[in-house]
Order: C-alpha cells, then sequence, then structure tokens
C-alpha cells in the first residue's frame, strides 16, 4: 500500500511536466490516477469482505516505533472506495471545470496530493503516521482553499481553516503521544487488541478531550463548524471532494477508528451525542437562510456530520449501521449536488438562489441528476437515503436515550432537511425561466456524466441494499466495533412507525418549505443563532493576539542592542548564579594554581593583550593585540595536545588580521560614545558574568570525568574509521553530519558576504 | 605597491604552500591536518598571491570562480554521504577501499568527504577576500 | 593550570561581553570575536586539559592509550573556529555596509529599523 500512496504523490509532483505538452493533460492523468486506484482498492474487496485484514509495514523510525505501518480492514477500505471512486468523478469534473484557469496544472497537483494524504489517513495503522498525513490533509485543504490567492476572501478562509483544523490537529497530537506512552505503542491495530488499557487509564478524560477537539475541528462540529462554510472560496470541485464528501470525513473517521479504543465509557457517548446533535440541528437551522447555493450546502453538510457524530456518539449496533449507511448515501448526494452548483454557477454566472428560475429547460440533464440526488436527500424510497432515514430514526428510538428529546431534534433536523433540499433543486430549476448573467446552456460532457452517474448510484445502491450493501456495511461496523455482525440491510421493512415518520418528515418539510419565509423572517429578528457565533470571536481571538505580539514585540525590541544584551547577561547572572550559589557551598571551590612558568606567562599575555583591546586608543593597536590573543589560544592547543586545533587557529588568526586590515581604512575612527558611568554599568555587568563563568570552571575542573564518549572515539577510530587522527575521524566520520551542516553555513555566509557587497556596489553605480 | 622582493618570494612560496595544502589534506586522517586546515593553508597561498599582484592576476591563476568551488565542496560531501544510501546502508556509513591507492594512501568515502570540505574552506576563504578586494578596486 | 584558563576565559568573557555593549560598531565586533574565543576555550576547558598527549593512534596500536586529550572538544571547537571566522567576516562586511548607509558607527543611530512603534 505504501506503493499506491508513494505513486500518488508521485504523480502529483510529476503532473507540472505534462502540463507543458498539453495544458489538458493534468486533469486526465490525474482522473486516470483516482480510476486506477479505485481499481485497485475494488480488487481487494473479496479479501476484506470474507473477514480477512491487509497489513504492511516498512520501517521509518523503528527505534521509537513510527513505521510505515499501513492497515486495510473493512472502514479504511470503505473510505478508500469512496476517496478514490468519488475523486474519479470529481477530478474528471474539474478537467472540464478548471480548463481555462492559469494554474491548472497547479490545482491537480494539490488535488491529487489530497487525495494521496486522504488515502494515506485512512489507511494508517500508525498513529503518528495518521497524524502527519491529517495535517497533510489540512496543509493541502489550506492550499485549495486559497487557491483563488488574488481574493482577500479566499486567503481569509485559507487560514481560518489551517488555523482551526491545524490547532485541532496539534491538541490531538498530544492525545496520540499519550496513547503511546501509556500503551507502549502508536499501532493501532495492537491498541484494537487491548481495548481497556486507555480506557481505564487515569489520563483517560484527557486523552478523550484531545481527540474529540482534534475529531471536532476536521469535521466542522459546533462551535468549530465556521471554517467550512468559510471554506467555500474554494473551486466547487474542491468543495464537492474535500469539503463535503471526503475531508471533513476524516474527524468521523477518526472517531470510528477509535471507537473500540476510546469509546464505550459515558462520557464518550454524551459528548458526541451532544456535541453531534447541537452542530446537527444548528447547522441546518443555519442553512435554511442562506442564498448561496454552496453555502446552503456547506451548512447542511456540517449539518449531516453532526448526525454522524451522534450516531457513533448512540453507538449501538444499530447506529454504526446508520451512520455506514448516512455516509455512504450523503458522500454520493451532496458531492452530486455540490458538483451541480458548480454547473449552474459556470453555466450561468450566479450562485444566487434568488436569482435562479426555470433553468429545467435549459439544463435538463442536469435537472434529472439534480431530481435524483434530491430525492436520496430526501430520504424517498427506493433510494439510499431512504434506507439512511429510516435506520437513523430506527436507531434513536430504539436506543431510548435522552427520550423524547433525541428523536424529536432528529425529526425535526429531518423536515429541515428537506426543505434545504428543496431550496437547493426546487428553486433553481422548476417555474419559469429568469434571465441570468450568462447565457445559459447545457453543462459539457465531462461536467455532466460524473454527477449523472453518481445520482444514478444512489438509485441503484438503493434498489440492491440487501446484496449490494449487506457486506460492506457488516465488515465496516466489523471494524468499528471489533466483532464481527451479522446483519442483512433491506430496502423495506414494511409499514412500520420508521416509515410513516419518513413519510410526514417529507410532508412537513414540503410544507415548510412553501412557507419558509415566515421562518426566517421569525429566525432572523429573534433567534439566539445571531448571538452565538464562533467566527465572530475567532476574529476577536485573531486580532487580539496580532495585539499581544506588537505590545510584547514593542517592549522588548527597543532597537538598541545593548537592551537585548543587558538582558540576557542579567537573566544569566540570575538565573545561572543564583542557582550556581545555591547548589555549590563556596567552601567546595578550590582552585588549584598549580602552573609552570610559561603557563603562567601565556595567560597573562592573553590577560593583558584583552586589556589592551579593549583600551586602545587606535584600530590598529586594537587589531594587534586581538591577533595576540588569537595566537596565545594558538599556543594553548598546541600545549595541552591540540595540534589540529593550532594549526586552525594560526591560520585562522591570520586570515583575520587580513581581513581586518583590508577593511582597516575604511573604518571611522576609533571614539568614545558613552559615559564613564554608563561604562562602569557596562563593566559591572559583563564583570559578573565573568566571575560566574570563572567561578563555574573552577567547580566543575574540580570534579573527576570519566567519558565514556572519549573511550568510544579513542577505540573505534582506527578500526571503523579508519584513521589514526581522532578529531579528524570525528569530523569526517562519526559526526560528519554536523560538519555537513556547518559548512554549508559557511557557504552561506560567503555568499551572504558576496550578495551584501554586490549589492553596495550596484547602488553606487546607480 | 609593487614589491620585488614580495613578488619573487611569492612565486616560490605559493606554490610550496599549495603543495604543503595538499600533503595537510591527504595525511589527515592519520596525522595532523585534514580538510579545514589544509583548505586554510591553501587559501592562505591564494591570498599571498594576491597581496603581490593584485585581484586581477589571482583570478587568472586560479580560473575557476570561488563560488564553484563552494558548490562543488557541498556536492562532493553530499554525494560521498549518499553512498551509505546506494548500498541500502545508512546514510553517512563510511566505506574504505580495500587496496591502497599510491600517495594517497587508503581511500574511502570519509577521504572523499574530506575533499570537499577541502574545496569548499578554499572557495569560501576566497569569495569573502576577492568580494573585499574587487570592491576596494572600484 | 585548569584555574589559570578559568581565569583567562573568565576575563575573556568579560572583555567580550563590555565591548559588545559599547556604542561603537567596531567595538561591537571585536565583542564578537572575544566571545568566539572565551567559548572555545570554555569547551576546550570543560573537556579536561592533558598536556602534550593528543589523541592520535600509535603506529601498531589498536586505540590511543590513556592518558590523552579528548577528541570530542577538539572536534567541536575546530569547526567553531572556522564558523567563527565565518561570521567574523559577514559581521564586518555588515559593518562596512551599515557605515557606508548610515554614515556612522554608532549602534544607537542604526536602530530606526529595529524599532516596532
Amino acid at each position: 500500500m505504501i506503493e499506491v500512496i508513494l505513486l500518488s504523490f508521485l504523480s502529483a509532483f510529476l503532473l507540472p511536466l505534462f502540463f507543458r505538452f498539453n495544458k489538458k493533460l493534468p486533469g486526465i492523468i490525474s482522473t486516470l490516477v483516482a480510476f486506477f486506484l479505485f481499481i485497485y482498492f475494488a480488487s481487494t474487496l473479496p479479501t476484506i469482505l470474507s473477514g480477512n485484514v491487509i497489513k504492511e509495514s516498512t520501517p521509518w523510525f523503528p527505534a521509537v516505533g513510527i513505521n510505515f505501518s499501513f492497515y486495510l480492514d473493512g472502514l479504511s477500505l470503505l473510505f478508500a472506495l469512496l476517496i478514490t471512486g468519488i475523486g474519479t468523478v470529481v477530478f474528471l469534473y474539474a478537467s472540464k471545470y478548471m480548463e481555462d484557469y492559469k494554474y491548472s496544472a497547479r490545482f491537480f497537483v494539490y488535488l491529487t496530493s489530497f487525495m494521496a494524504s486522504m488515502l494515506g489517513l485512512v489507511l494508517s495503522d500508525n498513529l503518528i503516521l495518521l497524524f502527519i498525513f491529517l495535517e497533510l490533509t489540512s496543509v493541502t485543504s489550506f492550499l485549495l482553499i486559497g487557491f483563488k490567492h488574488e481574493k482577500e476572501s479566499s486567503r481569509y478562509a485559507a487560514l481560518q481553516a489551517l488555523i482551526v483544523t491545524g490547532t485541532g490537529g496539534l491538541i490531538l497530537f498530544a492525545g496520540i503521544i499519550a496513547i503511546g506512552i501509556i500503551a507502549g505503542t502508536f499501532n493501532i491495530s495492537d491498541l484494537l487488541s487491548n481495548q481497556q488499557l486507555i480506557v481505564q487509564h487515569s489520563a483517560y478524560g484527557l486523552i478523550l478531550f484531545t481527540f474529540l477537539l482534534g475529531a471536532f475541528t476536521k469535521s466542522a462540529q459546533f462551535p468549530f463548524h465556521f471554517w467550512l462554510p468559510s471554506a467555500m472560496e474554494a473551486p466547487t470541485p474542491v468543495s464537492a471532494y474535500l469539503h463535503s464528501a471526503t475531508m471533513v470525513k476524516a474527524g468521523v473517521f477518526l472517531l470510528a477508528r477509535m471507537n473500540p479504543i476510546l469509546g464505550g465509557t459515558e462520557l464518550w457517548q454524551n459528548s458526541l451525542i451532544l456535541f453531534g446533535t447541537i452542530t446537527m440541528l444548528f447547522a441546518i437551522l443555519t442553512a435554511v437562510k442562506q442564498t448561496d447555493l454552496k453555502k446552503i450546502l456547506a451548512y447542511s453538510t456540517v449539518s449531516i456530520l453532526g448526525t454522524l457524530v451522534m450516531l457513533i456518539g448512540i453507538g449501538t449496533d444499530f447506529a454504526i449501521r446508520a451512520m455506514i449507511i448516512t455516509l455512504i448515501a450523503h458522500a454520493i448526494y451532496k458531492a452530486t449536488l455540490f458538483l451541480i452548483s458548480g454547473t449552474i454557477d459556470s453555466q450561468t454566472g450566479t450562485r444566487d438562489v434568488t436569482k435562479l428560475r426555470g433553468l429545467k429547460d435549459k439544463m435538463p440533464i442536469t435537472f434529472a441528476t439534480a431530481i435524483l440526488a434530491m430525492l436520496s436527500m430526501f430520504g424517498i424510497i427506493p433510494f439510499l437515503g431512504f434506507i439512511g432515514k429510516e435506520t437513523l430514526l430506527d436507531s434513536v428510538i430504539r436506543s431510548g436515550l435522552y427520550f423524547p428529546f433525541l428523536p424529536i431534534i432528529v425529526f425535526v433536523s429531518s423536515v429541515f432537511v428537506i426543505a434545504v433540499a428543496s431550496i437547493v433543486v426546487l428553486r433553481p430549476f422548476l417555474f419559469a425561466f429568469k434571465k441570468t448573467p450568462r447565457d445559459v446552456t447545457e453543462a459539457p460532457f465531462r461536467m455532466w456524466i460524473g454527477p449523472a452517474l453518481l445520482s444514478l448510484l444512489g438509485l441503484v445502491f438503493g434498489i440492491s441494499a440487501t446484496y449490494s450493501l449487506t457486506s460492506i456495511v457488516n465488515s465496516v461496523s466489523a471494524s468499528i466495533f471489533n466483532f464481527n455482525s451479522d446483519y442483512t440491510i433491506k430496502l423495506w421493512y414494511g409499514f412500520n412507525l420508521n416509515f410513516f415518520l419518513s413519510v410526514l418528515i417529507v410532508l412537513v418539510g414540503l410544507v415548510f418549505y412553501r412557507y419558509r419565509n415566515i421562518f426566517i423572517k421569525i429566525v432572523s429578528h429573534s433567534a439566539i443563532i445571531n448571538y452565538v457565533k464562533p467566527s465572530f470571536w475567532y476574529d476577536k481571538f485573531i486580532s487580539g493576539l496580532n495585539k499581544l505580539a506588537t505590545t510584547q514585540t514593542s517592549l522588548l525590541q527597543t532597537g538598541f542592542l545593548r537592551h537585548y544584551i543587558i538582558i540576557i547577561m542579567l537573566a544569566f547572572i540570575v538565573f545561572v548564579g543564583y542557582t550556581f550559589f545555591r547548589n555549590i557551598p563556596l567552601s567546595e571551590i578550590n582552585p588549584n594554581f598549580n602552573s609552570t612558568t610559561y603557563e603562567k606567562i601565556l595567560a597573562g599575555v592573553i590577560v593583558i593583550s584583552a586589556f589592551f583591546v579593549v583600551k586602545a586608543k587606535s584600530r590598529l593597536y586594537a587589531i594587534i593585540s586581538m591577533g595576540v590573543v588569537g595566537y596565545s589560544i594558538a599556543i594553548i592547543f598546541v600545549l595541552y595536545g591540540a595540534p589540529d586545533l593550532a594549526l586552525t587557529q594560526f591560520a585562522i588568526e591570520t586570515l583575520s588580521v587580513i581581513l581586518f586590515v583590508f577593511v582597516l581604512y575604511k573604518l571611522p575612527k576609533y571614539q568614545n560614545f558613552s559615559h564613564p558611568t554608563r561604562r562602569m554599568r557596562d563593566f559591572l555587568i559583563a564583570g559578573s558574568s565573568g566571575l560566574i563563568i570563572t567561578l563555574i570552571v573552577f567547580y566543575v575542573t574540580s570534579i573527576q570525568l570519566q567519558s565514556e564518549v572519549k573511550k568510544f572515539f579513542s577505540e573505534t577510530s582506527l578500526p571503523i574509521g579508519m584513521g589514526r587522527n581522532v578529531v579528524n575521524v570525528i569530523i569526517v566520520d562519526f559526526r560528519a553530519l554536523d560538519t555537513l551542516g556547518e559548512i554549508t553555513v559557511l557557504g552561506i555566509a560567503a555568499i551572504g558576504v558576496f550578495s551584501m557587497l554586490k549589492l553596495i556596489l550596484r547602488e553606487e553605480k546607480n | 605597491m609593487y614589491s620585488i622582493i614580495l613578488s619573487s618570494t611569492t612565486r616560490i612560496v605559493t606554490p610550496l604552500l599549495l603543495l604543503f595544502s595538499f600533503f595537510l589534506l591527504i595525511r589527515g586522517h592519520n596525522e595532523p591536518g585534514g580538510g579545514f586546515v589544509g583548505g586554510l593553508v591553501a587559501a592562505t597561498a591564494f591570498l599571498l598571491y594576491l597581496i603581490a599582484f593584485g585581484v586581477l592576476r589571482v583570478k587568472r591563476l586560479l580560473r575557476i570562480e570561488p563560488l564553484f568551488l563552494i558548490a562543488l565542496g557541498l556536492l562532493i560531501t553530499l554525494v560521498s554521504s549518499l553512498f551509505g544510501l546506494f548500498f541500502q546502508e545508512e546514510f553517512m556509513k563510511g566505506f574504505w577501499l580495500k587496496e591502497e591507492i599510491p600517495i594517497l594512501g587508503k581511500f574511502g568515502t570519509p577521504f572523499l568527504f574530506d575533499i570537499g570540505v577541502y574545496f569548499l574552506v578554499i572557495g569560501v576563504i576566497l569569495k569573502i577576500i576577492f568580494s573585499l578586494a574587487e570592491e576596494d578596486k572600484d | 593550570m585548569e584555574a589559570l584558563l578559568a581565569i583567562v576565559i573568565g576575563v575573556l568573557y568579560t572583555a567580550g561581553i563590555y565591548m559588545m555593549l559599547r556604542r561603537s560598531l567596531v567595538k561591537v565586533i571585536f565583542g564578537l570575536v572575544f566571545l568566539g574565543h572565551a567559548a572555545n576555550l570554555l569547551i576546550f576547558t570543560l573537556g579536561r586539559i592533558t598536556t602534550g598527549k593528543p589523541p592520535f593512534v600509535a603506529a601498531g596500536a589498536t586505540s590511543v592509550v590513556e592518558p590523552f586529550a579528548d577528541p570530542l572538544p577538539q572536534a567541536l571547537i575546530l569547526t567553531a573556529i572556522i564558523i567563527g571566522f565565518g561570521v567574523q567576516a559577514f559581521a564586518i562586511i555588515l559593518f562596512k555596509k551599515a557605515y557606508h548607509t548610515v554614515g556612522t558607527d554608532d549602534v544607537d543611530k542604526m536602530n530606526s529599523t529595529d524599532r516596532i512603534e
């Protein structure tokens, strides 16, 4: 599986090359890639449905248990099929939709990378790997939302989505690390076999909190939902793909995946039901008020995501099955509707439902497709949506949780779903044609074929549910529950309570649709919805953060170099000095001044030259004294067994003097700018720092040192490093990576010098 | 500032210094020396030439742009590090030839790494000094 | 000798920090050089010093015979010396450019770009 993911990433980065041959190639090739992946995953269906799982692992960082481990079971296969299947349709659609954009190759690079990341996410068996792919989907989503980056609103929306989902992801990371510490493994499949471990740990609440935040931000649950409607700035294929069918379901996937590991507790159940229900109701109420087709669809997506979270929270096998069916049905009809909204937008020039009327005659195929998708969203028999709605109602009532509030809320929001579906489909297509900004024609082939097939799929799956869906739903619920379930899905259960409720929902929904304006008026005047605006608090938070940063920076960044140094040195004196004197009694500092005359003279020369440099009245004296200090240090290296250092120091000191001399006669005259009292203050700070360092060295050198590293290097230098000069072996072999970094820095310094001087030259010439 | 003594000494000393730097480089793995010191000494040799004859002459002597030496040095160190990956081993793993090569002695990827360092150091020092010297000229 | 070196290190640090607190940019650069020397000596001394026994494997032996100087601090310092030179060169040129542009080497007159109002 690692090959498949690598291949997808690789193909993403190769797309710009094809763009050079033909501007249409990237779209076509990425469609083929998605289709190929779909076939690949479909070919594993028999294996997975017969109850097996496919596991693969390639070592990456085995020492800390991070590996490229992949795990294909029912749940991940379902997602992989959705990602690649809907992906194929979206890519095909986009290959036409994005044709005229200037940077279409870039678009397909992002979109294909997203697909690869999303596949990696659902296939990961390793929590760290899962986190990495989760972040990759956030990053690619950021790039795609901000695709029209010349628009202010696009940039704002992209950043908002990145901050919200990225923050959630980082918090999730803390939870993942905690699980790794508690369980000693990051492997999901290992965790699955030891389910009680995390749940019974005292940190369970905290871990659950991080996972919920990660999932809720990603899946746009209240109060983090606001980024999703903003994300509609993205080109429509992106909205259909990322922000409806796949990426926003990553949170749901995470919850489903972790259900056996973190689920089953009251805390889990209640928090999922609470947030899921609030999201479900709140979002669908907001959706009705919108006029932008995409915004309506976005809010209704948020609502469905809430429903899915709630169903996972209820957690009975009926609820999980309802979740899976709703997820499939929603992915299919919502992707279709999004693509249709894109078609309407590109054919008519507007997405405002108040401006669209009677498109049915101009766009018959699109109309038929839209009707099919709408019927599935309505939950009309024999569409897949019908089974979804039936099982949803059934599981909510059957669970008996929060009776009668939960069933009532589900009923109300279902009514609103009908209204929303009607607004999206009936309103623009029915009635007499109203003139639009552009002359309306039917969509081109590549833009209608995909949605049409998808919408038919909703019908086919509905009719054939018993045969086509039973085994996959059982397989998926087996991976969510971690046991084998054996249940037959049926389209028709007879005239029972759920059926009558379904019918009632559709009827009430249609009536509501007819008189929705009354509702909108009431809501817009009275509802608390206007006060509950997380996006408002998000803006407040971001601007507050900026203000804080400005205040803090202007406080610390005064523009005076010496202030910075004084702050650093005072901190050093206070913290290091305090720690040192508190822990080491002065009586333990017994410096040993035994030394030969040469050594005394050498030390004296350095101290005196240093003093000369500080006191020198002319630059030349300072430079010469500086040179004396350097050469004396080289002699110290000679005396204490470091010939390599001595050689280097001599060479560098020579170069350094030459360098100073080159610049010397352009240097300004040596001047004393500062006041004597200030010099006194500076001397006190510098002197105390120097004194503390001296005392520390006194103390440290009086302790015997047994260096294992020294022993290791001396013993392995010849046998492994093939060299007798241990220092050089360390530099070019044992610690060569360090050296590589250092010489890179050197190279950059040289280029920096060069460019600075060239800049001066060019300015002079102008 | 032309000086006969300086220029005639330089003519002899520069090749000697270059030879010495090469000597430091190849014996660096077993005796004091190595790419860093060798590179510094080689740079000093060119520097001496620069002081005696000026920046144009030394550029003619060197023939290559110092920036090229920097890039070459980095490339050599990188290539020497990549050997490990080619042979399914760790990055930067050292490989040595079985037989000794005349003059150079034992040859392996760490030695290649040292050669890269040697070129880079020459390039860096010369680039800095050349930039300064050229600016003075303008 | 360690005690003497400790004093030398302290003096070098004092000189370095004092010079970096001056207003004249040339002195600040000298301060930077001092700090480099001081840090190198500090690492050298903290690795313990051994008189006259460089870390070389003698002919015929397979490992270095005790006592000998610790090679690791030496390797670290060797690259540090050269990096220090790079930084020094960069600082000198930066100073040149700044002096050229602003017309003074008084650090206090160069702070307008760094201050946040």
